[in-house]
């Protein structure tokens, strides 16, 4: 018997949650492209509806396909369980608003990607749930911040914009020292990287948009629970998750932290935050991100093996001010990346060119490789520059306040070939340097 | 629902997502080691609303029941016995799974009575435990819960899934597991449920008191409790016997399946 134990992450990328389907035997995942499943009789569909039997009713709430692709992320975290929404904002959501209303507080890491930012501090406040958001490192900014009426706390796996890493073990200490929850978007770093359940959060969150779908196709968001997590137990002691701890009118009066002892807060987001908010995933979404997965561990592998290539010569370029990634010593994180993230730091960071707005703009366009737009994580090297496309309304002095500078360029490094990333970077950090001549 | 057991001894019981009323013919649901009445909702909630009153309790030490784990499985089953009067219950269906099949057995053969079905579920006797799973349940606990939690799986995609889609049963169990784990601070309630089953020598003399009709439910892919291990038990029960697609955590992996088994059982 000893030695006997779940399956290792390439085999659960491959397997978690799937099975050859039993009416076709088709041995890849069917896409069931349905808004609907048949009941089998009067009692067979009012047990689905009382949940007293376990089943697909309407694919708003739960579809299979979508199943496999739930199941198979929450086995690669170690969760208990998942569920795939519309993007990661949807899943940011419903994260949120499963355990959170009007009178809530949130305490956020304040190095966060921008439309999380916005969400809690401009949307979520239109609907009384206030943030504090503290530096991620600030342990004593954390403590002081949190409130009677605080929900949850919740920061990036690595922060945007200057990679800062999580010190999960500590933030989830503190957490869990008031009783609280700690929700974290592993983006960026995907299971293959790190997982936060084994540092101490209880729940986490993935735009699969990225990395999990890896291609570029998709949009698409999961939310993973952990199950370590106990409703009752913070209720009992600190009055708090009555949403999951005490009698909800809108599902049968239902006490989910009764139902199931470490689903409950999936229970509630599904049975409510699903039918209510609608943000769910399609079937289609659902397979293109299962496809993605099939190939995660290999291509992680290959994004960090060329991210490192990539900033061993940025960080030797005389055009090249500094470079921000947590592997190299000089970023403030490095100490805690060795401890959390000895995979890597994942693809994605941000470089200082040495010069003017204008040069920055002329080697973004000098490009031919790096794709210029607005997004991560994909199999092809991306580029932005954020003092001309998603920071362009500020001044430098602004651009300073935010962490950037006129010259700062953040890349997603894909899966091409090295030497070749590197010879487009090469010739247009050359025409660059031309530019401010 | 918290039944009024002991003051000093809270004790809970799942009852269906209903008001437990103890004038309906009454099902007990006996959870598992390391377990606690999770395992059993889906199941009782059905019953709950078609006819039943219910019971799908906590035992001492586990889940929401405070109290240390009885040392034994006739220790438990007096415990047991104890709850239903305390609940107001004169007859029950006694239906356990796994050391909780052994604890509705022994509560079957001391109250033969009050015992109106006998239902074992992902059972086996006698529930040896080996020496190597015992060692690492005293040593490593989480690392045992590893290897019973593989153990108890058949599969990596039982539909579907537990207690609905998107639930990753491997994941579930083995948080579950933990957190009873953690919930008694001074015992290793892994190590001592194990032990409770492995020194359980009472059965063959407890199925010969049983008066009520038995029945086995068996995980026909069961690599913790192998069907062949239930035989002799089941012989001595005359039991009936009902084999489903799954391995030990058959709750969990085919919900219909064991719902039908126990409409069966219980009609």
């Amino acid at each position: 018997m000893p030695g006997h134990s779940d399956p290792g992450f390439d085999t659960l990328a491959l397997h978690a949650g799937a099975a050859p389907d039993p009416a076709t035997g088709a041995r890849a995942v069917p896409i069931h492209l349905t808004t609907s499943f048949v009941f089998e009789n009067s009692e067979h569909a009012a047990s689905l509806f009382n949940m007293e039997r376990a089943g697909h009713v309407y694919s708003r709430i739960s579809n299979p396909t979508n199943a496999v692709l739930e199941e198979r992320v929450a086995a690669l975290e170690g969760g208990a369980g998942a569920i795939a929404t519309a993007s990661g904002q949807a899943a940011l959501h419903l994260a949120i608003s499963t355990i959170a209303g009007a009178g809530s507080h949130i305490v956020s890491s304040s190095a966060l990607y921008g439309g999380s930012h916005n969400l809690l501090h401009y949307t979520l406040s239109r609907f009384g749930i206030e943030t504090t958001f503290v530096k991620p490192g600030d342990i004593d900014a954390w403590r002081a911040a949190i409130r009677p009426n605080t929900k949850l706390l919740f920061g990036e796996t690595l922060g945007n914009p200057g990679l800062d890493v999580l010190d999960i073990p500590t933030v989830s200490a503190l957490a869990h020292e008031h009783g609280l929850p700690l929700l974290v978007d592993s983006t960026f770093t995907t299971p293959w990287l790190m997982k936060p359940f084994d540092h101490g959060a209880d729940l986490v969150f993935h735009s699969a948009t990225k990395f999990l779908s890896g291609h570029g196709t998709v949009i698409g968001g999961v939310l993973v629970d952990s199950g370590q997590f106990d409703w009752a137990a913070a209720f009992a002691a600190h009055g708090r998750f009555a949403e999951l701890a005490q009698p909800y009118e809108g599902f049968h009066g239902m006490v989910f932290a009764e139902e199931s002892s470490v689903g409950a807060f999936l229970l509630r987001a599904r049975r409510e935050g699903l039918r209510d908010f609608g943000a769910c995933m399609s079937p289609h979404s659902a397979w293109l991100i299962l496809q993605g997965i099939e190939t995660l561990p290999l291509r992680m592998a290959r994004h960090v093996e060329n991210t490192r290539k990539v900033v061993q010569f940025l960080a030797a370029h005389s055009m090249v001010a500094s470079v921000g990634y947590p592997e190299l010593e000089s970023h403030p994180s490095h100490a805690l990346a060795k401890r959390l993230l000895p995979r890597g730091c994942g693809s994605i960071f941000s470089f200082d060119l040495r010069g003017s707005r204008q040069q920055g703009v002329a080697f973004i366009e000098a490009l031919k490789i790096f794709s210029h737009l607005a997004n991560v994580g994909d199999c092809r090297s991306l580029v932005i520059h954020p003092a001309s496309t998603t920071h362009f309304r500020m001044d430098d002095a602004a651009l300073a306040q935010a962490g950037i500078t006129a010259g700062t360029i953040r890349l997603s490094i894909g899966l091409e070939d090295a030497d070749d990333l590197i010879d487009d970077l090469k010739r247009a950090l050359k025409i660059a340097e031309k530019a401010g001549a | 629902m918290d039944v009024v057991f002991r003051a000093d001894l809270p004790v809970y019981a799942y009852a269906g997502g209903k008001p437990f009323d103890p004038a309906l013919p009454c099902i007990v649901f006996i959870h598992g080691a390391l377990n606690d009445h999770s395992v059993w909702t889906l199941l009782a909630r059905w019953f709950a609303h078609h006819g039943h009153g219910v019971l799908a309790v906590d035992l001492p030490g586990h889940g929401r029941s405070s109290g240390p784990p009885q040392a034994s499985v006739e220790a438990a089953a007096d415990w047991l016995l104890a709850l239903l009067d305390a609940a107001g219950v004169a007859k029950a269906a006694l239906v356990g799974h796994s050391m909780g099949s052994l604890i509705a057995l022994e509560a079957a053969a001391r109250a033969p009575e009050r015992a109106t079905r006998l239902v074992m579920v992902g059972t086996a006797y006698p529930m040896k435990v080996s020496d190597s799973l015992l060692d690492t349940s005293r040593d490593d606990p989480l690392r045992a819960i590893d290897m019973v939690n593989a153990f108890s799986h058949s599969g990596f995609a039982a539909k579907p899934s537990y207690p609905g889609p998107g639930a990753w049963l491997h994941g579930a169990d083995r948080a579950l597991m933990r957190r009873v784990q953690a919930g008694q601070k001074g015992v290793n309630l892994f190590h001592h449920d194990f032990g409770v089953c492995n020194a359980y020598a009472g059965g063959l003399q407890a199925a010969a008191q049983v008066r009520c009709a038995s029945h086995l439910v068996l995980g026909e892919r069961d690599q913790m409790t192998a069907p062949k291990q239930a035989r002799e038990i089941g012989q001595a029960l005359r039991a009936t016997v009902h084999t489903v697609p799954a391995g030990h955590a058959l709750m969990a992996e085919a919900p219909d399946a064991v719902l039908a088994a126990l409409r069966k059982a219980l009609s």
